[in-house]
């Protein structure tokens, strides 16, 4: 096998076209907000179009509610903060006639920028009317907010329409019924399955889906007054996980979808994107768009310039024109387990001139996979026994140097075989290692 | 290359004192970067460079974007990531100093995001579309260069006439070595020059080769940017001796041929910046007993302190509160310096004479002006030691510009590149017919 070589980087950038069209959402790029905090009012929304984003999914609309005091909570883990966060806060509390003057003052400013509203109500009369006001403000398309994982499903609606795809589809058919511009159905990821979930919204006409809402959760627990967080007076709730945490969960749901051979419907993915390689990836396993809120509550509107221009830099690099040039292009290899080559073989390997000496591979081999790390007496760079190492990049992973230790991969001489090939009796796996007989 | 230097030059023997960080060290100072709002490190930079979006742009990997960022603000920014004083700028100012906590290393990051755009030969700039109008600019130093590359991308035609034989001012022929050595300077230039368009005419003298005349005559705009002029003496006796000499013409020589620096012996007179750079050039370049005479005390001296500590960590000594009196010499060879300590009042006090010994001397006292040069043009605003410039660099008289050391007496390259990169923005409202 050649080795895997990245194409050199041009000097000078081709500016890549990154209009984004999401079931006939049509953005000057793929970076929108999310539903949330940060597209609560025209004013941040103008800001934000400012900086340069293409879209913004407006905090939900529906009967405006009232909010708690506290509403977030932050994850912080080895001296990082905020590498997840949780809410408790609800959909809109300002009145629905400043929402929809806004929309019309936003849309009117920024003709070109894609504005979706999202929305929960829970009759059908509501669902027309809501539809109708939403239409009339010059929204480019709907978002049903099918995954709020607190507070709202305790009244009947969030994610307590999104976890039961006959109401999922029920609700879609509605609207599908009223509306007159695209509409994405929101997904929560509280769900053993998402591809029923999709498949519910398909069946009820969507145009397309975004997905993941956040996860129910409980942030943690003030130690010193024995209460959740985060706390509201003596008490809490559990709320909607999310930021840079979430992401691989939210990668999973959307690749699920993407290359369920009967979906095919846009996605717009949503879920700890940070920045343009967590969007690119996004783009990879079939999203048509991304949503962003975390990191934008945490670092603000302007981290899109590096999106841009990181995405299109990337782009360019490997001489994608457009979008769709990316977009799932990651997808076929999402295999299943048993179609894996299983003999397929790695060691890892120790730049002993990059190497500081922490050992933290030899621990984290030793105790947590296949001890075949080991000390050297007089040398601070310890060996690994390519006999016994199984290739499974644990030391890799906890490496603190970047580039220091690397997977080789190894030609054992034996033709690739699955694992049901084995089964079947067709393929000839090479011998394990790291067992320890 | 606009320009051939000497191989052997005296400046090759030192090392970088503040070495460039390797792409694993930078990532991990970038994510150490709070993303600070409004950020005073921003504020710190003359040229405004949005320092916290480059860093976080080297820490999603987006390091063409990060360069993109600081040459859009400060085309010269490879090099002034290299010579910025950052402890009393950028660096100076982080937030984390206030936590007790070390700053982020603006500099070294810089000088990362910039020397990968160089090794990469990323093209970020294009000329404008012609606009049929002329700029001339005399000299060129960072603050010409600045102001050129900026009037390229508005499309003006632009010529830069520069008496001596080597482009790229100070930052070639000035720089301490330990910060950046000549070739990295011209190969800048060069770089800056990659936008096409941009004429230096070496060996042309103002006043002499082409005059002032005609220049205002030929061009639509011009552009003064010829900085300070030869060293500052003392006027006492014994300058006539071998072995004493300016400051700025010592480095220079250092940086752009072979040099002796016969005896053992190196004294440096002056307490400025100048001064700090050639007590360490001296221990470099091989003399091992240097004496930094300041009429000053140690907290009152002009130069910065992270420069001074730094010298005395290489050893270098001090006379402070001492006054030269004239240079002592042998056979035309000067032996040392007849000095006087100074009261706190800088007078004399009687029966302090002493002489420190020296076979050479460097004299970093100030630098001419050059404002005579521009005596027969009317209208240019100035006071006894610079020339009076307002926000677009603009000097009072119409189509006349200014920037750099002329302009600011004397500051630093990011100083410079600001004010030629402002002058253009002035010079190209100006010539569409804005105010001047």
């Amino acid at each position: 096998m050649t080795a895997f070589v990245l194409p050199p980087l041009k000097k000078k950038l081709t500016q890549p076209d990154l209009t984004s069209n999401t079931g006939g959402i049509i953005s000057p790029n793929p970076f929108w907000l999310a539903s949330a905090p940060p597209a609560n009012s025209g004013d941040q929304i103008k800001r934000a179009f400012d900086h340069g984003w293409g879209g913004a999914v407006w905090k939900t609309l529906g009967q405006p509610i009232q909010n708690v005091s506290s509403r977030f909570g932050g994850l912080h883990f080895r001296g990082t903060r905020a590498i997840g966060f949780n809410n408790i806060e609800l959909i809109t509390d300002r009145p629905l006639e400043t929402n929809f003057r806004e929309i019309l003052e936003v849309k009117k400013q920024y003709p070109k920028h894609a504005v979706i509203v999202s929305l929960m109500v829970e009759t059908e009369a509501e669902w027309k009317d809501i539809i109708a006001r939403s239409i009339d403000a010059g929204a480019d398309g709907l978002e049903l907010n099918f995954g709020c994982p607190h507070g709202m499903c305790e009244r009947g609606m969030g994610s307590a329409v999104g976890q039961e795809p006959k109401a999922n589809e029920r609700i879609t058919s509605w609207v599908m019924k009223y509306s007159t511009i695209p509409v994405l159905v929101k997904l929560t990821p509280n769900v053993d399955d998402i591809v029923p979930n999709g498949m519910a919204a398909k069946a009820g006409g969507a145009d397309g889906v975004s997905l993941i809402n956040t996860i129910k959760s409980i942030i943690g627990v003030d130690l010193d007054r024995m209460t959740v967080e985060p706390r509201v007076g003596a008490k809490s709730s559990n709320g909607g996980y999310c930021g840079a945490a979430v992401k691989p969960i939210a990668l999973h749901m959307v690749a699920a979808l993407a290359r369920e051979k009967d979906f095919g419907l846009p996605i717009s993915g949503i879920g700890g994107i940070s920045n343009w390689r967590d969007a690119a990836e996004f783009l990879a396993l079939g999203s048509s768009s991304v949503q962003v809120c975390t990191e934008v509550m945490l670092r603000g509107y302007r981290i899109v310039e590096d999106m841009i221009e990181g995405l299109s830099t990337f782009m360019s690099d490997r001489g994608m024109t457009k979008l769709d040039d990316l977009i799932g292009k990651a997808v076929p290899t999402y295999s299943e387990w048993g179609d894996l080559d299983m003999n397929y073989e790695t060691v890892a390997k120790i730049d002993a001139d990059k190497c500081i000496g922490c050992h933290l591979c030899v621990v984290a081999c030793d105790d947590g996979a296949h001890q075949c790390i080991h000390p050297v007496a007089g040398s601070h760079v310890p060996v690994i026994d390519e006999s016994e190492c199984v290739g499974c990049n644990l030391c890799q992973i906890v490496c603190p140097v970047p580039d220091c230790i690397s997977m080789v991969e190894v030609d054992n001489g034996y033709a690739p075989a699955t694992w049901n090939e084995h089964v079947a009796g067709t393929g000839t796996l090479r011998p394990k290692k790291g067992v320890h007989p | 290359m606009t320009n051939q230097l000497p191989k052997a030059r005296a400046e090759s023997v030192f090392e970088d004192y503040k070495p460039a960080l390797t792409a694993a060290q930078a990532t991990v100072e970038a994510n150490r970067c709070l993303f600070c709002l409004d950020a005073p490190c921003i504020t710190a930079c003359p040229t405004g460079i949005d320092i916290p979006q480059f860093i976080r742009k080297i820490a999603t990997g987006n390091v063409r974007g990060s360069a993109k960022t600081i040459f859009d603000s400060n085309i010269l920014g490879m090099s002034c990531a290299r010579v910025c004083p950052v402890e009393v700028l950028c660096v100076g100012d982080c937030v984390y100093n206030r936590m007790g906590q070390a700053p982020i290393q603006i500099g070294k990051l810089q000088r990362y995001a910039t020397d990968t755009a160089f090794d990469n030969g990323y093209e970020f700039y294009e000329a404008g579309a012609p606009t049929g109008k002329k700029v001339a600019l005399i000299g060129a130093g960072p603050a010409s260069l600045a102001c050129a590359h900026r009037l390229r991308r508005f499309g003006h035609e632009v010529i830069i006439f520069e008496k001596r034989p080597v482009v790229g001012g100070l930052n070639t022929t000035g720089v301490a070595p330990y910060k950046m050595k000549a070739d990295r300077s011209v190969e800048e230039v060069d770089w800056v020059l990659s936008i096409g368009g941009i004429d230096i005419k070496n060996g042309v003298e103002i006043g002499k080769d082409i005059s002032l005349a005609d220049l205002e005559r030929d061009f639509d705009a011009v552009f003064i940017g010829i900085g300070l002029g030869p060293d500052n003496h003392l006027g006492v006796a014994g300058e006539d001796l071998a072995g004493v000499e300016g400051a700025v013409a010592f480095i220079e020589r250092m940086k752009l041929g072979p040099i002796s620096v016969p005896g053992g012996r190196g004294v440096v007179i002056g307490g400025g910046n100048t001064a700090l750079d050639a007590v360490r050039e001296l221990l470099g370049v091989g003399v091992p007993d240097v004496t930094m005479i300041y009429r000053g005390t140690e907290p009152g001296m002009t130069g910065y302190e992270h420069e001074w500590k730094a010298g005395k960590v290489e050893g270098v000594k001090a006379s402070w509160q001492t006054q030269p009196l004239e240079y002592v010499g042998e056979h035309g060879q000067v032996t040392g310096v007849r000095c006087i300590k100074l009261d706190d009042k800088k007078k004399p006090i009687a029966n302090t004479e002493f002489v420190v010994p020296a076979d050479t001397v460097l004299v970093a006292i100030g630098q001419a002006k050059l404002l005579s040069d521009l005596a027969s043009l009317d209208g240019i605003r100035r006071d006894r030691s610079r020339v009076l410039i307002d926000a677009d660099g603009f000097t009072g008289r119409p189509k006349w510009y200014a920037g750099g050391d002329l302009a600011n007496g004397g500051k630093e390259v990011v100083n410079a590149v600001a004010e030629g990169r402002d002058a253009a923005i002035g010079i190209h409202s100006f010539l569409s017919g804005g105010v001047a």
